[in-house]
């Protein structure tokens, strides 16, 4: 059993291998729609920008909050508050909430949607017709994830400065002033490209998997409802896990 | 004109066709029968590129397609057009989308494609309905846009997938017409797959009987009603009576 679970996953990793090989296959030799791929923009960046604006929104007043009260009490005023709210966001906590709300809302609707169109045989449908899944279907919705998710990332950013700036000011007692300080005084461009880099990585992490996990759905409705579950979990734990080993190799080349 | 030489087909350790041969002659209606589950829709799959073989050759016009590539596989396909078990039509479209698809794929002009959409609509017996979605039809309906848009584009082989599964009588008289007519008036190659021995018998030139993932016998609609291979006898009689087995073992069927 054991053995079974660990070949799957080199089977998994051979197909997935597959899937990219043929989109830039498909991506590199024929046209591809970019009527859909608007349309998925729309849905992935246009759409996801509430939830994802009312998630960093909070994220941002609570790290301001809690690194105010944290600061006051060892330095008896809060200082810094800014800086770590802006640091914070910018390159962890906005691109990787961002990517966790958009697994959410557009990945599990990817997934459900081709998984939902393979037990059908759409899919089969599409391949009589003269259309290739992966040029019709994955190259639409990866271009509209690598397109808006760093997009997204960066509304997310400035939307979160500003939640923490609202509890600086009318909480912390901070001045406005001093709050933009503590941001403009430490933050580089630098600190940008680290977020986008990684907003770029989870983007492909989402698309790939929610993709895949679509074309390989069987099983009627159940496994619709199976593959979406896998995708929006083994998307989580890919982005939470690589978040790590990309921040430390962003590091290392200086990001 | 498609030729089937020893195909195989393994699911895991499961081996679902076990050595078929056919020869699919131009211009003819052949039905492949048998009971459910014994690969009749896997075969179907496998003449047009949608499953691959482990084993065996299919050849369509002197060309194998078990050892083509995908975009040299794509030019094969679009001499095919097939009719899906539940239509299949794309949710995301209308009816009128749904029939243009294959149409705007192959490079119709767009005035054509309009054309086209009309008439072969009209043809199944659905004029005006292309703005409707695919959720308002019934079954039988959407097997019947299904087949505007399988031979929307003018293809040289059909291949139905139970065309008539699931249908009340008179919708199945009306899709078993349709196929006669598309042979006889326009001359297009079709293979049926059917556990229906009504529509079969109807629609057919020739018919094969699967079984045990081997053809086991084929001869006109007459020859297979009279046959006295008991495997066949017993699929059209649908009485259960002692058959052999391939491996020689005598089973109640």
């Amino acid at each position: 059993m054991r053995a079974n679970a660990f070949s799957q996953v080199f089977i998994s990793l051979g197909k997935v291998t597959i899937l990219i090989k043929q989109i830039f296959h498909w991506f590199t030799r024929t046209r591809f729609s970019w009527v859909d791929t608007i349309n998925q923009m729309i849905e992935v960046g246009v759409k996801s920008l509430p939830v994802t604006a009312l998630t960093s929104l909070f994220t941002g007043m609570v790290l301001a909050l809690q690194s105010g009260y944290a600061t006051r009490n060892i330095f008896n005023e809060p200082i810094y508050i800014g800086t770590v709210v802006a640091l914070s966001l910018i390159k962890e906590l906005g691109p990787v909430l961002t990517a966790v709300v958009v697994v959410g809302r557009v990945g599990a609707a990817f997934t459900a949607e081709i998984g939902t169109m393979k037990v059908t045989e759409q899919i089969d449908a599409l391949y009589t017709l003269g259309t290739n899944p992966v040029k019709y279907l994955v190259i639409p919705r990866l271009l509209a994830c690598l397109v808006m998710m760093p997009i997204l990332a960066v509304f997310s950013d400035f939307i979160g400065i500003f939640g923490g700036y609202f509890i600086s000011v009318t909480k912390l007692a901070i001045t406005p002033g001093q709050y933009w300080n503590d941001i403009f005084d430490f933050l580089v461009v630098k600190d940008f490209l680290h977020g986008l880099i990684k907003s770029l990585f989870f983007a492909g992490i989402i698309a790939l998997v929610s993709c895949y996990k679509g074309l390989e759905c069987s099983g009627g409705a159940q496994g619709v409802g199976k593959s979406t579950t896998s995708a929006v979990v083994t998307s989580i734990v890919l982005i939470l896990v690589s978040d790590y080993f990309l921040s430390n190799l962003l590091m290392a080349v200086g990001l | 004109m498609i030729k089937i030489i020893d195909l195989h087909k393994f699911f895991g350790e499961k081996a679902v066709l076990q050595g078929v041969n056919l020869e699919i002659y131009d211009g003819e209606t052949i039905t492949i029968i048998g009971g459910s589950g014994c690969g009749k829709t896997v075969f179907l799959k496998h003449l047009i590129g949608l499953l691959r073989t482990e084993k065996g050759k299919i050849y369509v016009d002197e060309v194998d397609i078990t050892k083509l590539t995908d975009e040299k596989l794509h030019e094969v396909q679009k001499r095919f057009g097939y009719l899906f078990q539940g239509g299949a039509l794309f949710d995301s479209m209308n009816i009128g989308e749904n029939v243009a698809f294959g149409l705007k794929n192959y490079n119709f002009p767009q005035e054509e494609i309009k054309k086209r959409v009309e008439f072969y609509l009209s043809h199944v017996g659905l004029p005006g309905i292309e703005n409707l979605s695919p959720a308002e039809l019934s079954g039988g309906m959407k097997k019947r846009v299904a087949l505007a848009r399988a031979i929307a584009y003018d293809p040289k082989y059909i291949l139905y997938d139970e065309p008539t599964t699931g249908l009340d009588p008179v919708t199945t008289e009306t899709i078993s017409d349709l196929i006669l007519y598309l042979q006889t008036t326009l001359k297009i190659t079709s293979v049926v797959v059917t556990h229906d021995i009504k529509t079969a018998c109807k629609v057919s030139n020739r018919i094969a009987m699967l079984h045990e993932g081997k053809i086991v016998e084929t001869g006109t609609p007459g020859q297979i009603l009279n046959s006295e291979n008991p495997i066949v006898r017993q699929f059209i009689t649908g009485k259960i009576e002692e058959v052999s087995t391939s491996k020689g073992e005598s089973v109640n069927a």
